[in-house]
């Protein structure tokens, strides 16, 4: 590893900024640490040619004394992003060849503010996933291992290869998406810090949709600081997504003052759930003692219909994505798979072009959706999704913020929960409800399983509110003081 | 088992995903166990509980009706499997 890619963003831009390294320097240091890391899979695309010139642009204009927030800042992009002239495929083999003619809102903002691009990032087919083994693409490969173990691990899902990627130093930062957990657990599981911010804070236009009333947009970074800057150069009204809400974005990174005296910290009860492990209790305990000293008050809090968010969200999300992948026909782009007749070619195409995990969402979404059961299932869920955002605006009554584990185990072995879809949704127990009643959650590195993997906490804000969740964030980092890495045993 | 082989091959036909003999029997297990969890949100009452329309509650904002985009024939139809002259290109749907 070199010294450059040791930085973290907010350093490397305050050397670009003071002329001390080039971005050239940087990308190139970058590049050369991507393609050294394919052992990863944490690329589904490399973009180096492009991410050099945009690189060269970012050094013309720091030259000048110009350049935006983050110019020549190199960034890995979640393959959910659209990006013109680039393939985007959400890891699917249903838009094998998708090259947009259009670039995402989020993804433009970053390029507006001078970010350079390293290439595309593995994730969970269409985001339905929370190992990312579900990519078209392959499995991507934590960069950690336990102590003394040679098992390949999962990076999280969906965005797996954005976690990956900026654990294993391929990426200065990453995008990311969460529509259950998909940034915060992730994060979790590599040591990374991922910040879900409120839903309506970043544009979903141009970003491919999974479940449109869940779906949020946020970063991946090695630092709280660093998911400040990525994130409000990633925020901000956009007349394009009729659901992006038109409030000014603060200045995140002034939000860390690391004062936190007198701040009310809610614990909610009915998050210690049966069966969890005894060092997640422990790192959540922590997390408190860490709160406490540093001037908070802590509260206990009960969010009583916590238990009936995981089903409650197995009903809207696949819902929605039954309905936002009625696009994939063979017709407009992708895959076409021949057939005797135009229906014949729909369903050809969708057969071969949608991975298991996918068809079983569609398939649970069109049931629920179906004739004579959108009542019972749908509807019913809205209204646990209501009784879920009251659990929650109560809470609020009496703390500023909740502390919470990220997800309920540390990072498991590539295949070893693929054969039982709802073993596998559990992983979302602590991050779903975050999602239903669109709060802003992030989870930050605080410590370290007994076999050596990194272990999360998340921390859960008030509707827009992200800057007590930054300030609160920033507080816990300082004091877990996590500084642990991953040996290097990916590099060829 | 809440959904039995048929219902696969009907929800199957209504989501335009074609599903072959080998494949019904574990998706009717895979498909009832979900549902069959789900099943528990019949404990919680919800009699006088609005479902959730939106985060915020904030209602949808108005735009003008206008054209504000459009001319981009060639960009709409740059990714279609099947194109020609500017149209998507579809199998025979009339006889």
């Amino acid at each position: 590893m070199t010294d450059l890619t040791k930085l973290t963003l907010a350093e490397a831009r305050d050397k670009l900024k003071a002329k001390e390294i080039t971005s050239s320097e940087l990308t190139g240091a970058y590049i050369k640490e991507m393609e050294g890391a394919r052992a990863l899979n944490a690329y589904v695309l490399e973009t180096a040619e492009k991410a050099a010139e945009m690189a060269k642009a970012s050094d013309a204009r720091l030259q000048k004394g110009e350049g935006g927030p983050l110019e020549g800042i190199p960034l890995g992009i979640k393959d959910l992003f659209c990006t013109e002239g680039v393939r985007t495929t959400a890891c699917s083999h249903i838009l094998d060849g998708f090259t947009p003619t259009y670039e995402s809102t989020v993804t433009s903002q970053l390029w507006r503010d001078g970010a350079v691009m390293l290439g595309k990032l593995n994730n969970d087919e269409f985001a339905m996933g929370s190992s990312n083994e579900t990519s078209y693409y392959g499995a991507v490969t934590n960069p950690w291992k336990g102590k003394g173990e040679d098992k390949a691990l999962v990076p999280g899902g969906s965005s797996g290869g954005s976690s990956a990627a900026v654990a294993a130093r391929t990426a200065l930062a990453a995008t990311a998406t969460d529509t259950g957990g998909s940034i915060r657990q992730p994060a979790a599981f590599t040591g990374t810090v991922g910040i879900k911010p409120t839903y309506g804070r970043c544009s979903r236009w141009g970003i491919v949709a999974f479940a449109s009333s869940l779906d949020q947009a946020g970063p991946i970074t090695r630092t709280v600081k660093d998911a400040a800057i990525m994130l409000k150069s990633m925020s901000g009204h956009d007349p394009k997504d009729s659901t992006s809400v038109n409030q000014p974005v603060p200045d995140f990174e002034k939000a860390l003052t690391g004062d936190i005296k007198g701040l009310k910290v809610g614990i909610p009860r009915e998050y210690r759930v049966e069966g969890m492990p005894e060092e997640i209790e422990k790192l959540w305990a922590q997390g408190i003692d860490w709160l406490k000293a540093a001037g908070a008050e802590i509260v206990d809090v009960s969010l009583p219909h916590t238990k009936y968010a995981l089903p409650a969200y197995y009903i809207v999300a696949p819902a929605e994505a039954s309905s936002n992948l009625a696009r994939y026909d063979g017709v407009r782009y992708g895959l076409r798979v021949e057939g005797n007749d135009i229906t014949d070619m729909y369903e050809k195409t969708r057969a071969a072009g949608f991975g298991a995990e996918v068809k079983r969402r569609v398939l649970i979404g069109t049931y629920v959706l179906s004739a004579g059961y959108y009542d019972a299932y749908y509807i019913k869920a809205q209204k646990i999704r209501t009784l879920i955002a009251q659990d929650f605006k109560q809470a609020y009554e009496k703390v500023d913020v909740l502390l919470t584990p990220t997800a309920p185990s540390d990072a498991f072995g590539i295949g070893e929960k693929t054969d039982d879809p709802l073993s596998m949704y559990l992983n979302d127990v602590f991050t779903v409800t975050v999602n239903l009643a669109g709060l802003p959650g992030i989870s930050l590195p605080a410590g370290l399983s007994t076999r050596g993997l990194p272990l999360g906490l998340q921390l859960i804000g008030r509707a827009f509110d992200e800057e007590t969740l930054l300030r609160t964030a920033g507080v816990l980092e300082e004091a877990a003081g996590f500084n642990a890495e991953p040996d290097a045993w990916w590099r060829a | 088992m809440s959904v039995d082989q048929n219902t696969v091959r009907h929800i199957a036909r209504l989501a335009r995903i074609a599903v072959t003999d080998e494949e019904v029997a574990p998706l009717a297990k895979e498909l009832s166990s979900i549902l069959d969890w789900v099943e528990q949100l019949g404990e919680v009452n919800t009699d006088n509980v609005e479902p959730m329309a939106s985060v915020e509650n904030l209602a949808l904002p108005m735009r003008e009706d206008v054209v504000t985009d459009g001319n981009i024939q060639d960009q709409v139809t740059k990714n279609a499997p099947g194109a020609d002259d500017g149209f998507f290109a579809v199998p025979k749907v009339v006889e």
